[in-house]
Parts: C-alpha cells; structure tokens; sequence
C-alpha cells in the first residue's frame, strides 16, 4: 500500500467515528422534531404550507453557510449562558455542526412525513373514525402505520443527504470524513480528497441500503427484514463509533490550525513536542481566521499560531503601523488585557500578505512596487486566497495606493499560484513564508507605503493554559527558531507536486532541523 | 320498549351555502329496519352520519336510546353504534380477526372475549375460520363487506347504520348479503338504518322506507301503505320503479319462450 493510503487507513477510525456519530445524531434528531411537525402539517392545511416552505427555504441555504452560522449563534447563546448561568458551552465543533445538519435533514422526513398521513385512504380514515377512534388513537394505529414507508423513504433521503453535508462541519471544527477533504485540497493530497469521497459515499450507501431494507420491510409489513435493517444500522452505528471512546479526552490539548499548510505543519510541530513531554494531543484544523481566534479566546482551542498583522487588523481593528516591533509590544498587552491571551512569542518569521507576480510578467510591465502596480492595475486581474478581498488590509492597500483592477477572483490558495502560473491572474496576494515564492522565483512588490502590516507568526495560548507548565515548556524552545528559509523549504515540501512530504513528516524534519538532538 | 331508539328533533345542516338537511324530524322504534332512500344529492347519507356525530348537525338534536349525542364524547358513541359503508375500510395493514376486534379492542376487552367473539362473528357472516388470520388484500369483494359488517357487530350494538353497504357488489352476492343480513338483524334483535338508491333492495329489507328530497322527507311509511297513500308523483314513481321493472322483466321472459 502506498504510504499516503496507508496514513488515510490510520485516520479512517477517528474519522470515520465522528461522521457517523455526527450523521446518525442529526437524522436522530431530525425525525424526532420532523416526525411531530409533518403530523401537525397534516391535521392542518394552515400550518402546512409556513412549515413546508420554511424547511425548504433552510434546503436552499448552502450547507458550508448554515454550518457557519451557527457558529456566532451558539457563541452569542453561550456567552449568555455564562452570564446567567454561570458555565457556557462549547460553541465550536459537535454542537453547531448537529444543529445545522439536523436542519438539514428535516426537509424530506416533514415533506413525505405530511405527504404519507394525508395520502391515507379516505374510506380508512372514515373506517378509523367510524369504530370509534380518538384523533390521537386514528393517529398512532392506521395512519402513522400506513404512511410508515413513505416516511422511512424520506428518512432514506435525508440520510443521504445528511452524511454528505457531514463533511462540511470540518470547517467549524468537528472533525468527519470532510478532514481528508480539506486537508488533502489544501496540500494536493489527491489521494486524501479521493479517500474522503469515497469514504463518505461508501457510508451513504450502506446507509442507505439498510435503511432501504427497512422501508421494503414496512412496505410489505415483513417484520424480519425491518429487524434486519434496523440491526444492521444499529451495529454499524456502534463500530464505528467505538474507536472514539478511546480517544483521551479529558486532560487533552487541543492544537488549531487554520487552513493552509503552513499551519498543518506549525500544528504537528506543536502537537508533535506536547505529544513527546507526554500529553494527550487532539487537533482542530481548517479554521477560518476569526473563528480561531475566538475558539482559543473561549477556551477551545489551547494554542495555534497566528500573524500579528491579522490580529492587529481584525481583531484589535487598528489600522495604523507602528512597525513590527511596536507591533509585537501592544499586541501582547493587548490580547491578555482584553480576553486573556497570551502570546508566547514570535517563532521568527514573518509570513505576510505580499503582492506577488511573475518575474517575465513584473520586468514586461516594469512593475517592482505596489506603487508602479497602481498605473498598470486597471487592465490587470488580481488574484486572492478565500479571505483577503474583505479583510481590512485589502482595504488598507487598496486605499493608500489607488488600485482599481480590471478583475479580482478568490482562489483556495493552492489554485491561486496555479492561477498565477497559468496567466489567469496577474498579480496575487501571496504569503511571504511560501515555499512556492523561491521555488518559481516570483518577484514580492514592494511596499513603499507600509500600508500592510508585520505579520510575524506568533504562538497564542488559550487563558486556561496560560499558565500550564507542560505547554509552555514543550514549546518555548521553538520561539525565535524559525527562519523565513526553514518555513518556506517545509512549506514547499508539502505544497509541491513531486515528493510531496506529509505535514507531519515537514513537521518532524523542521524541528530536526531547529532543535538539533543534544 | 320504552321510548324511540332514535329521534331527531329540527335537524338541519348546511354546507357552504346548500341545505344538505333542511329540518328534518323523526322517530325510529327498537327493532326497526330503516331504508334512507333518495337521489344523489337528498341529504340521506349526511342524515345517516349525524346519527353517530360522524355529521354534526348546525341546528336541531339527535337522541340515541334517550341520550341526547351532542353531549358525548364522539369516539365513545361510536364505540356503541355499528358503522357499515361502501367501501368498507379495512385496515389493510391487519388482519381480518385484528380488523373484527378492533372496536372490543378500543373498549378494553380481554383477550379470551375478544378471540371467542370474532370466531362467533365469522360464524355469524357465514365466513370460514381460516379466514381469520389473513389480511384483507387477500379477501373477494363480498367477503370483504362481510368482514364490515362483523367488524360493525363485533362490540354488541343495538344499533347499526349501513351506508350503500352492498352498493359495490355484484347482483348475486348483493342480494345474498341482504338477505343474510336482514336474518342477523331479525335474529340479534338489532335497529339498522339503510342508505340505499335501490327502492327493489328497500322493499325487499326494509320494514319502513324513510323518501327524502332537497333534504327533507317527502315520504315515510311501510312499502305497501306508502304505495297505497303517497300523493307525490315523485315517490310514487320511485317506488313503483321496481314493480315495473319486475313487470317488463316477467313479460320479455315470456315472450321469449
């Protein structure tokens, strides 16, 4: 087996666990609240049409946005909880993740749910009423059992539906079989994307097969194959997510990493030296910038890198630059004043937004700086990462120098140097550490301006942690060690096309590399 | 015995803006087999169902055995009335004995009453024992509306009420099934009331034929002296519809031999 499907099979049981615990809670869920909805719909034509057509109106929310609204939502509840209450609850990962699939699902367990108790023979109902039912006894004994099929047939589909938008909670925080997705997108790991989606649509198979079975076996009133397929799902459910419970938990760092390898490989590096000094490590990756922040600030994350002109710009809201020294200084006092974060230290490198082009492009145009840019940008296209065209730095440069684009696209970052390769960009918003920038001798414009801000790499720890010594002590030696070149050679290890290392084996050989072995 | 088994009082019911029943008053007496007869449209089938509140009246008020049923609790007054209509309704998704325990099932019986009475109903409905465990997919049209009626019967009522319960069968087991069920009613000692179109179906059953039109009653009497009596054109017609038939019938016969 090659070694990238072997390190997929490794992460198959933790992975896997969580998406089925994930999905089978939400379907859970979903019938328990769509079931009572669908028989309220059908007793009366008035509720029927607001409760059908707000499930549809959630079915036409793309599902990564609903996943990510709930994020703010539950953080907002969960502040208040802590106000009233006295203790908050985790806003990331399990928690929005369930509400947002369980929403999902509700749709077509509610649409046939209605559909299936109305659907019931007339005469039958007339029959129902005519022995001597109650409404409740009609309920529970002829229709609910004739429209079973129809329903489990909806259960059917929002299964379905429900495992693949499972995927998509990797982003907030909850780790599913979306891991190998996201990670593998990021790091061209194709193998990773292709095992993810094979593993989650082998999932959604036998799903839906067992289930299938059981909507045969209420369609055709045969109690054994119902039994098989309710103890088929039942087993399957309980293998898969018996792994989890071995996972530690209590004691546990948790380790984020944003979205970009240079992260992937800073989080194995952490995790890496926590795991060596004997603690229970388990990570968070794919975050989105302000949801990390936030995340560690609350207390879910313990510790992950971020770059001081992020936090300067969006998370202090300054929009002055002081330098990078003056930088560092309010930013330490800052973050600890205001929510309790300690910055440990920078690791010694920056990794800042540059705008980058190519070199026959730059020496064509005569472009070295932002400023000669300015002149040429009206027929020349930008090309950005998911985030940069609405944080405040693009504003900030775009305002200081003028710029005005013909086209501005948003790329995932690996496309967006593809995109600069390929002549569909002109100019990009490159990160200073990549190891791409060296490797395809692409020409940073400079910024005479300083209208972007430093971006040393920092490690933040969580206000729980601030002063745990195992944490501290496993990664203080890496404060200061970490030179632009180091970074950019194990960014390139993982973000090249050949010989492509893990972000685990980058990880083991920077440290290799920085904190040589007495 | 004491007292009318059933008595409606001004009843009216109206539906959007037609009279479905315009005032109608009656009186029916223990033991009394009833036809509703009448055009589509007359009223005698929203008439049937205030009878058991499966209709509730607008206006007016309907005693069962003395008990005034606006006052009761609708499932439970059905529990004591039998329920018979055209197309039958069995739970497809039980069996022919679960279908006929039902109503005793809904009352609490126990387990052994329930098994005796639907193997004694079976008896009654003229059907096989082995029928008993089968589901209703499986049964003909006539044993089907036997199964309708054993299910009506299953919780001893006194009163039983037939919506065009033969109206879907075929000529030989409609008129098998009446005949059959007119003994049960004579033998149970039973009150039925009958929708039917087909005056041959009222004659032949009925002890009392109740005309209605525009949802009022145009007639009420015994066959024969409704026949003698009637000074409405309508009903004299209506009722003489199957003499005639029996008349042309007897002569074509002839003429052919």
């Amino acid at each position: 087996m090659s070694p990238k499907l072997a390190a997929a099979f490794a992460l198959l049981p933790e992975y896997l666990g969580w998406h089925v615990l994930l999905s089978f809670a939400a379907l859970v869920l979903g019938v328990a609240i769509s079931l009572p909805l669908a028989v309220a719909a059908s007793r009366s034509p008035r509720l029927r049409w607001p409760v059908l057509a707000g499930a549809s109106l959630i079915q036409t929310i793309p599902s990564l946005a609903l996943l990510a609204l709930f994020y703010p939502l539950l953080l907002a509840l969960s502040t208040l909880a802590k106000a009233t209450l006295g203790h908050g609850f985790s806003a990331l990962g399990f928690l929005p993740s369930l509400l947002a699939l369980t929403l999902y699902s509700m749709l077509p367990i509610l649409r046939n749910g209605a559909a299936g108790i109305i659907g019931v023979d007339a005469a039958i109902k007339e029959a129902a009423d005519g022995v001597g039912m109650t409404s409740r006894q009609r309920l529970f004994q002829v229709e609910l059992p004739l429209a079973t099929p129809v329903i489990m047939a909806g259960v059917r589909t929002a299964a379905v539906w429900t495992i693949g938008a499972a995927t998509l909670s990797t982003p907030v925080g909850q780790t599913s079989l979306g891991n190998y997705i996201f990670a593998g997108l990021q790091t061209e790991n194709w193998v990773f994307v292709l095992f993810g989606c094979a593993a989650s649509a082998v999932l959604a198979l036998a799903a839906d097969q067992l289930l299938g079975l059981i909507e045969v076996g209420t369609r055709k009133r045969n109690a054994r194959l119902v039994a098989i397929g309710a103890a088929g799902l039942l087993i399957g459910v309980a293998t898969a997510v018996a792994p989890l419970a071995g996972l530690g938990k209590t004691g546990s760092y948790v380790v984020g990493a944003k979205n970009f390898s240079e992260q992937y490989i800073l989080a194995e590096l952490m995790a890496g030296r926590l795991e060596k000094a004997g603690a229970q490590v388990s990570r968070k990756e794919d975050l989105g910038s302000a949801v990390a922040y936030r995340a560690l600030a609350a207390g879910e994350l313990d510790v992950y890198v971020d770059y001081s002109g992020t936090l300067w710009t969006n998370v202090l809201n300054r929009k002055d630059n002081p330098g990078r020294a003056e930088v560092m200084k309010q930013l330490t006092a800052e973050l600890k004043r205001r929510d309790g974060v300690q910055v440990l230290g920078s690791l010694g490198f920056e990794n800042a937004y540059a705008l980058t082009m190519r070199p026959d492009r730059a020496k064509a145009l005569g472009v070295a700086s932002i400023a000669d840019l300015a002149r040429d940008a009206p027929r020349l296209t930008l090309g950005s990462d998911l985030e940069f065209l609405s944080r405040p730095e693009w504003k900030a440069v775009e305002g200081a120098y003028g710029l005005s684009f013909k086209a501005k696209h948003a790329y995932q970052p690996t496309f967006m140097y593809r995109a600069l390769m390929g002549g569909e960009a002109d100019v990009i918003s490159a990160f200073s550490s990549d190891g791409r920038i060296a490797a395809d001798r692409l020409v940073i414009l400079s910024d005479p301006k300083s209208a972007i801000p430093p971006y040393d790499a920092v490690v933040l720890i969580s206000p729980r942690r601030a002063s745990d010594q195992r944490l501290l002590q496993a990664l203080q030696p890496l404060v200061g060690k970490i030179s632009v070149a180091a970074m950019q050679a194990a960014n390139l290890s993982v973000d090249r096309d050949q010989q492509k290392a893990s972000p685990a084996e980058a990880a083991r050989a920077l440290e290799r590399q920085i904190l040589p072995s007495p | 015995m004491a007292g009318p088994a059933i008595e409606l009082l001004g009843v009216e019911k109206r539906y959007g803006g037609l009279a479905a029943l315009a005032g109608v008053s009656l009186s029916l007496a223990p033991g009394e087999f009833t036809a509703l007869v009448g055009g589509s449209g007359s009223g005698k089938t929203t008439l049937l169902k205030t009878i058991n509140r499966l209709v509730t009246p607008d206006a007016g008020s309907v005693r069962v055995f003395g008990e005034d049923i606006a006052t009761a609790l609708p499932a439970v007054l059905r529990r004591k009335i039998g329920y018979v209509f055209q197309e039958v309704g069995l739970f497809p998704h039980l069996t022919v004995a679960e279908n006929i325990a039902i109503t005793p099932k809904l009352l609490g019986w126990d387990k052994k009453r329930i098994e005796a009475r639907v193997a004694n109903l079976l008896g009654l409905v003229d059907l096989p024992l082995e029928i008993a465990v089968r589901p209703p997919v499986a049964l003909s049209g006539g044993q089907r509306q036997r199964i309708g009626v054993a299910r009506a019967l299953a919780a001893e009522p006194r009163l039983m009420l037939m919506d065009e319960p033969f109206g879907a069968l075929d000529p030989l087991t409609r008129d098998a099934l009446g005949i059959d069920y007119r003994s049960l009613h004579d033998r149970l000692g039973l009150t039925t009331v009958m929708v039917t179109h087909d005056m041959a179906e009222a004659v032949v059953l009925a002890d009392r034929i109740i005309v209605l039109r525009n949802g009022r009653i145009v007639a009420d009497g015994a066959p024969a002296e409704l026949l003698a009596k009637t000074q409405d054109e309508g009903v004299r017609a209506l009722l003489e519809a199957p003499k005639r038939q029996a008349e042309r019938l007897a002569a074509k016969l002839e003429g052919t031999q």
